[in-house]
């Protein structure tokens, strides 16, 4: 690893400051850490945002459960707030690495890094949720993950908290990677009143909102109602693991687990 | 005192592996020492054009980098295997060179070509991105069932063959397939595995400029093996100048039974340097230089009657040895492999053939089981085979065919000892409630999954001996194992063997055969191992040796310590040496009370006077002292055996296989300590599971290991696996004096067929091939269900 400068920041204004093309933003550090050991990412700064105390919590409003960018998987599976409003979301981060990663990996963080297996970008999508940013923006998922690891996040942009819109019901389902444990396919089903989302990890380059999924279980809130929808295998990521044509498939299978266990 | 051997005792070794006290190559520093770095071809194959270190040299921190010339211009030898293999028409195998440092070929990726040395490993590895080498890539050799048709990737080795080998009888074989009612067939690939020791390979050495002499800490299963062959064959420096030590090791799995490159290297270049150096591969390292495992395509037939008896047996196999042949690389395939490939069964006539190849990947060595897995798997697979296509129950066609009388003489070469096939089978199958199978199906099926149940009934051939016959063959060393144990003079006992503890908890096991044969309390008995200055001269530990062979020694050493003892005894209780009886510790003269403990013999030994009196207890020529050594070269192998039985679960909508039962009863002969033989067995059953459902090293056309880090290559994780059924039966090892027979591999070898042949069971008798991953599974389970439909 190359050395750098470590800054513990106390306040958004402070990381701003700080933040240049050669700097990083720190939270959990769970993608950071080992890409700068693996020499895919140098920088002159790093600066560790965990000291800014009003990004992390968990608060529910009724109609939305709002979640600091630097509050842990482990808090966020542990939340009574989370549990009761979206229990589904509590099982997400429950099942999301290992103790170690849950300990110290952020939801910011995972949204931030938009990898295309993992498990909170599906949940953003399904609940309809708006990504808080220091820029005064607030995001709605959908326009957020652009594309393989890439956010609509400016540069010195940070997360400060990730608004749910609470649904009736949800459930989130995956096929882990048998050897990472990332989702080969994840997917995320939130019932509202106007109408279910689908969003699917996993399964192509970035996160996506499966409409047709969404429109069938909209009309009929079973998991037969998606029977006869056509996942397409056009786009879908093919590797050692799983093929396109077979994530294809586990999308709706997982699709109806889902709304099964809802 | 009761006997040790047969009881649980705990771990010596517990306290200090698991208060992470344990002291491994890694933890050693010393004074003044260098970093080391490798530069390695990214390439899988290439021509070298040229190397410049001239940018890397001046980096910050660096002392030195030295290439391929420089091994060549000091004459440094390379790796060699170990064992020499002919071919059916009498040519001798061919073997490519194997510099330490490519100085003009790499031929995989990871092939080192130079070493950086520097003041701190960042400064080594900043400073190794800076040695430019020019190549000239050329198109590698992956596949390798065509192989053979391939341009040749060692000058000289025609076909990348390096043997085409036969055991057996060719005619016999013709002749028995020709009286047969059907011929079962199937053609398997026996997936390449990467043994994955949780620690990684490491090398610290340290030169003594003064007395010349280099240490070496290393990763070894075997630290003489190691030293020798730096010596003898690396030309690094005279064995006597040679310290070799292995300390804490962290598994094996065969994979460290080689010297690699790195020490070989290393060892000289510190000489060369002047400086201490240390080295620990980084896990990628790890995966793309480490030695692999199996990577077998075979073709196999089984001629058989309408009722279920077996004729004959014939298998045609491509072994893939790598880019290089290694120490036990052309034997694994080989005498590992050929001889159980019959398995447990009668088999009138029989014969392996073997063609083993050399490819542009990592060299292929012993893996956990070293052939016996991949010819395990073969005959368990096709004798499933028939089963399924004669409609006789897997268990009935096992039992028409097992011998009932010992010792047996198996078809090819081993003269099996000593078993029980019959009682190993009937036993593992009330344990695993076989005939609850249908039920617990019906029960699946109910919720939607299928469920299958396999079996698997091996034997193993392990602790191979006898010596002459090991070199016969063509080794080229003698399989051997010392021991000598000293007593202290106040009476405590240490015990060095020349096998090598990285996981097998010799530490524990030795001490209780050595607290029973001596009577001393086995806190009072320390094991040493791994270290070429105690000690005298050992073989390791690979092949599932170390008590049938290494523990037999300390047995033997014993004996011997208590012959002398007697004597001394008789002298100082003015005895007949025939009239004194060692028991329980105490020379104890017959009819009398006179006795003294042996600790008292040990303390007169060392201290052979009294006071105001000139009077020895040594009797007339005796020496003083009570040390003693054994080297014992058993008569044959040892013959462990056993049947396994498991249940899978399948989810036909996602693929995925959920182990749900595992019985495993094994016959390992006498058992020293249970608690130890279950942890073996745990284990080896993880690792043949893994194979079965999970590992499987790949690489893409070009020659890039796509499974070179824990994101890509599935390691079987304990939520994988289910509360495993242990069982024992046991008949005595007669080669042997504790009638011990190897465990430390039969886990491996039993569990990747019997898991196999439960997913094809549950998947109706489709074939798949290893591992059954959850997306060939699916497929096949989307067969199935489209033939069933139409069958409807």
């Amino acid at each position: 690893m190359k050395t750098f400068n470590y800054h513990l920041v106390k306040d958004i204004k402070e990381a701003k400051k700080i933040s240049s093309a050669h700097s990083t933003f720190l939270a959990g550090g769970m993608t950071t850490i080992p890409s700068m050991k693996l020499g895919l990412g140098t920088y002159k700064d790093v600066i560790d945002i965990k000291g800014i105390k009003k990004l992390s919590g968990i608060k529910s409003s009724g109609k939305i459960l709002k979640i600091g960018s630097t509050t842990t998987h482990a808090e966020v599976a542990k939340s009574k707030e989370v549990k009761k409003s979206i229990p589904s979301l509590a099982a997400l981060a429950e099942g999301i690495g290992d103790p170690q990663v849950r300990n110290r990996g952020t939801i910011g963080g995972s949204i931030a890094n938009n990898d295309p297996a993992a498990d909170y970008p599906s949940a953003c999508i399904a609940l309809n949720a708006s990504i808080n940013t220091s820029n005064n923006r607030k995001i709605d998922a959908e326009s957020f993950f652009k594309g393989m690891f890439e956010t609509t996040l400016k540069k010195g942009e940070i997360i400060e908290s990730i608004d749910f819109e609470i649904p009736q019901k949800s459930n989130y389902q995956k096929l882990p990677n048998p050897a990472s444990r990332y989702a080969v396919v994840g997917v995320y089903v939130a019932k509202y009143k106007n109408g279910t989302n689908v969003g699917v990890t996993g399964a192509k380059p970035c996160v996506y909102n499966d409409k047709n999924l969404g429109k069938a279980l909209s009309k009929s809130f079973s998991s037969s109602a998606i029977d006869n929808v056509n996942v397409s295998a056009s786009g879908m990521n093919s590797d050692i693991h799983a093929s396109a044509y077979y994530r294809a498939n586990m999308v709706k299978v997982f699709a109806k687990k889902a709304v099964e266990t809802c | 005192m009761a006997s040790l051997v047969g009881s649980r005792v705990e771990r010596k070794e517990d306290k200090r592996f698991l208060t992470g006290k344990g002291r491994y190559t890694a933890d050693i520093n010393i004074a003044n020492q260098t970093y080391a770095a490798f530069v390695r071809s990214p390439h899988a194959r290439a021509k070298i054009k040229k190397i410049d270190t001239s940018k890397a040299l001046k980096a910050s921190g660096v002392v030195d980098i030295l290439t391929g010339e420089h091994i060549a211009k000091d004459k440094i030898g390379g790796l060699i295997a170990g064992w020499a293999i002919r071919s059916e028409d009498g040519s001798e195998m061919k073997c490519p060179a194997n510099p330490p440092l490519a100085k003009d070929n790499v031929n995989f990726v990871g092939d080192p070509i130079a070493v950086v040395f520097a003041e701190t490993l960042d400064e080594a590895k900043a400073a190794a991105t800076l040695v430019n080498v020019e190549y000239k890539v050329l198109k590698a050799v992956t596949s390798l069932s065509d192989t053979m048709k391939s341009e040749a990737i060692h000058e000289g080795i025609d076909k990348n063959l390096c043997y085409d080998w036969l055991l057996g009888d060719r005619q016999k074989v013709k002749e028995a397939f020709d009286k047969a009612d059907k011929i079962i067939k199937l053609d398997i690939t026996n997936n390449r595995l990467i043994p994955n020791a949780m620690e990684p390979r490491a090398c610290v050495i340290d030169y003594n400029t003064a007395s010349e002499e280099i240490t070496c800490y290393t990763t070894s299963q075997n630290p003489h093996l190691s030293r020798l062959i730096m010596s003898a064959f690396g030309g690094v420096t005279p064995e006597n100048k040679l310290r070799v030590v292995a300390p804490d090791v962290g598994g094996g799995f065969g994979s460290k039974i080689n010297l690699y490159n790195e020490e070989i290297v290393c060892s000289w270049a510190s000489k060369k340097i002047e400086r201490p150096i240390k080295w620990v591969a980084e896990r990628t390292e790890s995966f793309l230089t480490d030695t692999h495992g199996r990577d077998h395509i075979t073709h196999a037939e089984l001629a058989v009657t309408n009722d279920g008896k077996f004729l004959g047996f014939k298998n045609e196999t491509i072994a893939n040895l790598g880019a290089y042949a290694r120490v036990f690389g052309t034997v694994t395939p080989t005498y590992l492999f050929g001889p159980c490939a019959t398995g447990v069964y009668i088999m009138p006539a029989a014969y392996s053939n073997v063609k083993a190849v050399y490819t542009n990947t990592a060299p292929v060595d012993a893996y956990r089981g070293a052939g016996r897995p991949e010819a395990t798997y073969t005959i368990e697979r096709i004798v499933d085979k028939a089963a399924i296509e004669l409609g006789i129950d897997p268990i009935e066609i096992r039992m028409k065919n097992f011998p009932t009388e010992f010792p047996f003489k198996q078809t090819l070469v081993h003269q099996v000892d000593s078993g029980d096939y019959v009682a190993g089978l009937n036993k593992a199958k009330e344990m695993a409630d076989y005939d609850g199978f249908a039920d617990r199906k019906k029960e699946s099926e109910s919720k939607g999954k299928l469920r299958g149940i396999g079996v698997t009934t091996y034997f193993e051939a392990c602790g191979i001996a006898p010596s002459p016959v090991v070199m016969m063959l063509g080794c080229g060393v003698g399989l051997w194992e010392s021991a000598e144990v000293r007593f202290n003079p106040t009476g405590q006992v240490t015990v060095y063997t020349g096998s090598h503890s990285h996981g097998q908890s010799h530490q524990t096991t030795f001490a209780q055969i050595a607290a029973d044969e001596l009577g001393v309390p086995i806190e009072n008995i320390d094991i040493v191992h791994g270290d070429t200055d105690k000690g005298t001269f050992g073989m390791g530990t690979y092949g599932s040796r170390s008590l049938a062979v290494g523990g037999v020694a300390i047995v033997n050493a014993c004996k011997k310590i208590v012959a002398k003892g007697k004597k001394i005894a008789a002298k100082m209780l003015e005895a007949s040496v025939d009239d004194v009886e060692f028991k329980e510790g105490e020379f104890v003269v017959a009819k009398s009370n006179k006795k003294k403990t042996i600790g008292e013999v040990a303390f007169a030994s060392y201290l052979p006077g009294v006071r105001d009196e000139v009077k020895s207890p040594l009797p007339e020529g005796e020496e003083p002292g009570l040390i003693e050594s054994s080297f014992f070269d058993p008569a044959n192998f040892s013959f462990p055996a056993g049947s396994h039985i498991c249940e899978v679960e399948i989810d036909p909508d996602t693929g995925e296989v959920k182990l749900d039962k595992y019985t495993a009863v094994d016959d390992f002969g006498t058992i020293v300590n249970p608690l130890i033989v279950e942890g073996q067995v745990h284990g080896g059953l993880a690792q043949g599971i893994g194979q079965a459902l999970y590992e499987n090293a790949q690489y893409d056309e070009s020659g890039q290991l796509i499974t070179a880090s824990y994101m890509d290559y599935t390691m079987p994780r304990a939520d994988n696996l289910p509360n495993f059924d242990i069982g024992y039966t046991c008949t005595k090892a007669t080669t042997n004096p504790l009638g011990v027979k190897g465990c430390g591999e039969a886990g491996t070898i039993a569990a990747t067929p019997t898991v196999m042949n439960a997913v094809i069971n549950a998947l109706g008798g489709q074939e798949i091939s290893l591992p059954a991953t959850a997306e060939k599974v699916w497929k096949a389970c989307k067969e199935m269900k489209k033939s069933n439909s139409e069958a409807a």
